[in-house]
């Protein structure tokens, strides 16, 4: 059974984390489109899949958040990843088995994973 | 929509975006295996004209493209198992969405992952707003509140990592035995 007594564990050791982190403020952010169009298509394991990675991974430089419809439902579930610095790259048709490549690809060796961005998708 | 989570999601998803600071869902199962969504929040609500015309496909309160799917779906779906969905909202006020399934009809959609739904909503709503959820059997009763946790948390975040592990471990072992009735 979960306690809030937890909680205050948890909370003191992230703390100091947190604030080493805002020191740092070169967050990378994953953008998930959670629209009807993006919710039907998936976009909430990937959302999922992504969180998770970045824990297992320990990445404490990336933050997830969400986004509403952009207009090309056809290519959802879409994610943006907004690397501070860089262009900003739009993986689309995802789902959450392309998700640790990204992860391990773009977010962590600062890699585009090609195949999987819009680029690539409006080509074929 | 492939599964009730995923109207769960995208029906709360709304009342984020009307600025609720608190939404409440809530989950009943009956004797009979009908199953009452209810959503609740304190958001901008909606005027009676707009009321009148959101079970339409092409209404939506967005300026950017003239549809909006999201309440006509779960009415769909709803009226598919002999259900329904009825709205109630204010201006200023908020709103209220209850939608009714037959979960022994053969149309009903299946349960989908509830649990992954309810965490999504609080991972991707970290600040604002405050989510309370409530789940009800004849036989169990689940609830789940982030005000408590925020409370809690003192100024932590919700979606940092080990506060997600917590969260998520918590609506697993609440609301897993109730949701997963199919």
């Amino acid at each position: 059974m979960k306690s809030i007594a937890e909680l205050e564990a948890i909370r003191q050791k992230t703390l100091e984390r947190v604030a080493y982190r805002k020191e740092a403020d070169n967050d990378i952010r994953v953008v998930v489109g959670m629209a009807t169009c993006g919710i039907a298509a998936g976009a909430r394991p990937v959302m999922l899949a992504f969180m998770d990675e970045i824990k297992k991974r320990g990445l404490t430089n990336v933050t997830v958040s969400q986004t509403g419809c952009i207009g090309m439902c056809r290519l959802e579930p879409m994610v943006d990843v907004i690397v501070p610095g860089k262009t900003k790259v739009t993986y689309v048709n995802m789902n959450p088995d392309m998700v640790p490549r990204i992860v391990t690809e773009h977010l962590v060796n600062g890699n585009p994973v090609m195949e999987y961005t819009i680029g690539a998708a409006e080509d074929k | 929509m492939r599964d009730l989570s995923m109207h769960v999601l995208d029906i709360a998803q709304n009342s984020v975006k009307a600025n609720a600071k608190t939404v409440s869902i809530s989950f009943t199962v009956d004797e009979h295996r009908w199953l009452t969504i209810v959503f609740t929040d304190d958001g901008t609500g909606m005027a009676p004209e707009l009321l009148q015309k959101v079970t339409d496909p092409f209404t939506t309160t967005r300026t950017t493209r003239k549809v909006g799917l999201g309440i006509p779906l779960i009415k769909e779906n709803a009226e598919l198992t002999g259900g329904t969905v009825t709205i109630e909202s204010q201006p200023g006020k908020g709103t209220t969405l209850t939608a009714t399934f037959d979960l022994n009809h053969i149309d009903c959609p299946p349960m989908g992952d509830m649990c992954d739904t309810l965490l999504t909503l609080v991972l991707l709503n970290p600040d604002q707003p405050d989510f309370v959820f409530h789940a009800q059997t004849p036989d169990r009763e689940a609830s789940f509140d982030t005000r408590v946790i925020r409370q809690a948390l003192d100024g932590v975040a919700l979606n940092e990592p080990e506060v997600t592990q917590w969260i998520r471990d918590a609506i697993n072992e609440e609301f897993k035995p109730i949701l997963e009735v199919q």
